[in-house]
């Protein structure tokens, strides 16, 4: 089996924009979407800034019946409705339609029910009132509450799955999709995640002390990738979507092509060499890029920019000198490099999906996005990448693959390989 | 409260589970939630909370099996008024 797999549509809600056009407006401009949050500051964290999309239920009045927003509580399902129902759009298709999509399957990631729902589980069956909970909580705090929602009102029939590997949620979720479509069992693929984080995932974050604590007062420049002066990772919430299909799929319907996934890898350092439940070992990491550039039939000197995961704490010095390592390129030779993170924060499970609609749309509009937050540069990093590979404003360039990576909690590490779509292959 | 104010309230506590708000044009006692008003079934453990909160009542499990017509409904939620006086 050898099909080709291309995106052909993209939804997102991001801190820094909703929907694709002020989205990509946003990265091209280094927009920051990070904020104080009074409210955190009252809880007492040591990190008082968050990345949050300026989203509220409302938003889905065009989405969803009128009965089931009425008893939607769960803002992270929210994020995924709307992303994902934005990308399916975006393709050309219709939200409504009777007959099931059969040949249509959805892998939609996401890293916890959603907090405030179970807090209110918590609440009743704790006071003796559970039989007052009601039919609606079910499916908003089940982990794959949002998937259930997005195939629901699509009709989406093939398989669904709700995958969960932390913050490589989002590209595993984009590789799944595209291997099924790859192996023939689908002929299109609605893949992305979500997250919210609320004051209670927040705070288990904060409590690590990994977040970055000292740009309380200036939340701009809270999310600082690849820089000196980084301290941590900033947490976001959002949703990116993408509508994979099978090149002939898609071409029979007329559809706008953004870009192709060549392929891409998933596996796991085993928690071992430097492996642990937090941090990614470098064996696993390396051997993930070299197999997602070679199950893509790629050479490293291909890749033109990097879109790492660099979520700005003491770790992105190590995942830099992966890369270099993995595609065996330094200083001037090395590509690229850019993080959305600076703009942002880290948005978990959301964080790869959001990322890759970041890295189709550079495709698609041929430029590198800024790294905003790098007045800086790590010296390490500097003595492995030329720092004119660490833009800090856009770059109009030709732009043909980008690889993608995202590495997650539990040693979980995936890649992928985008490219302009070539109608000669 | 007689029975027609009984409907006419408890018509607000069918609405927002129902996708189409005109079928509420035709009720009577007969009409029944799930097949004539297209209520989801999952969703009468909704109204009977909602209809507990709005009576300020309590609606035993037993009792609450029995409200599937706008008629039986009625029947129960009366029954509990009475009860509480």
């Amino acid at each position: 089996m050898n099909h080709r797999v291309v995106i052909t549509g993209l939804g997102v809600v991001s801190p820094n924009g909703i929907g694709v056009p002020d989205f990509l407006h946003a990265i091209m401009n280094g927009v920051s979407g990070v904020r104080f949050m009074p409210e955190y500051e009252q809880l007492n964290f040591n990190c008082q800034v968050t990345g949050q999309p300026s989203f509220e239920l409302d938003q889905l009045k065009n989405y969803v019946t009128d009965v089931t927003l009425n008893g939607l509580k769960a803002i992270g399902i929210g994020y995924g409705i709307k992303a994902a129902l934005d990308a399916w759009t975006d393709a050309g298709n219709l939200i409504t339609g009777e007959e099931p999509h059969w040949e249509t399957g959805c892998v939609f990631g996401n890293s916890v029910g959603d907090t405030d729902v179970i807090k209110n589980v918590i609440t009743r069956v704790d006071a003796k009132e559970a039989k007052k909970i009601g039919s609606r909580v079910v499916e908003q705090f089940m982990n794959s509450g949002v998937t259930a929602y997005i195939s629901g009102r699509l009709g989406l029939a093939n398989r669904v799955i709700t995958n969960s590997a932390a913050c490589a949620t989002g590209t595993q979720a984009i590789l799944m999709g595209y291997e099924y479509i790859k192996q023939g069992l689908a002929k299109r693929m609605l893949v992305g995640s979500t997250e919210h984080v609320d004051s209670y995932i927040f705070g288990t974050f904060d409590s690590m002390r990994i977040l970055a604590r000292k740009f309380n007062h200036q939340p701009e420049q809270a999310s600082r990738p690849m820089s000196a002066s980084a301290g941590g990772f900033v947490p976001g919430s959002g949703s990116g979507a993408l509508i994979l299909e099978e090149l002939d799929f898609a071409r029979q319907r007329n559809a706008t092509i953004y870009a192709e996934i060549d392929g891409g890898a998933s596996n796991s350092g085993g928690q071992r060499f430097g492996g642990s439940m937090t941090a990614p070992g470098s064996r696993g990491v390396i051997k993930c890029i070299r197999e997602a550039i070679s199950n893509s039939n790629k050479s490293p000197e291909s890749i033109d920019l990097i879109s790492g995961h660099l979520t700005a704490t003491a770790a992105d010095t190590l995942e830099i000198q992966n890369w270099s390592q993995a595609l065996d390129r330094k200083s001037e030779n090395f590509p690229m490099v850019n993080s959305l993170k600076s703009m942002i924060g880290h948005c978990l499970s959301a964080a790869g999906s959001i990322e890759s609609v970041a890295a189709v749309l550079q495709i698609a509009h041929q430029f590198v996005h800024p790294n905003i937050n790098l007045e800086d540069p790590h010296p390490e990093i500097v003595k492995m990448v030329s720092v004119d590979k660490l833009p800090t404003t856009m770059v109009k360039k030709e732009i043909n693959t980008i690889a993608k990576a995202n590495f997650g909690f539990g040693d979980i590490n995936t890649c992928l390989l985008f490219s302009k779509y070539n109608s000669n292959g | 409260m007689d029975r027609q104010e009984i409907i006419d309230e408890l018509k607000k506590v069918l609405t927002p589970y129902m996708e189409d708000k005109e079928l509420l044009g035709g009720i009577n006692e007969q009409t029944d939630l799930i097949k004539d008003l297209k209520i989801n079934s999952a969703n009468l453990v909704d109204i009977i909370i909602d209809a507990e909160s709005k009576y300020n009542i309590e609606i035993d499990m037993d009792s609450a099996e029995k409200m599937t017509t706008v008629g039986s409904c009625i029947d129960i939620i009366t029954e509990k008024m009475n009860s509480k006086t």
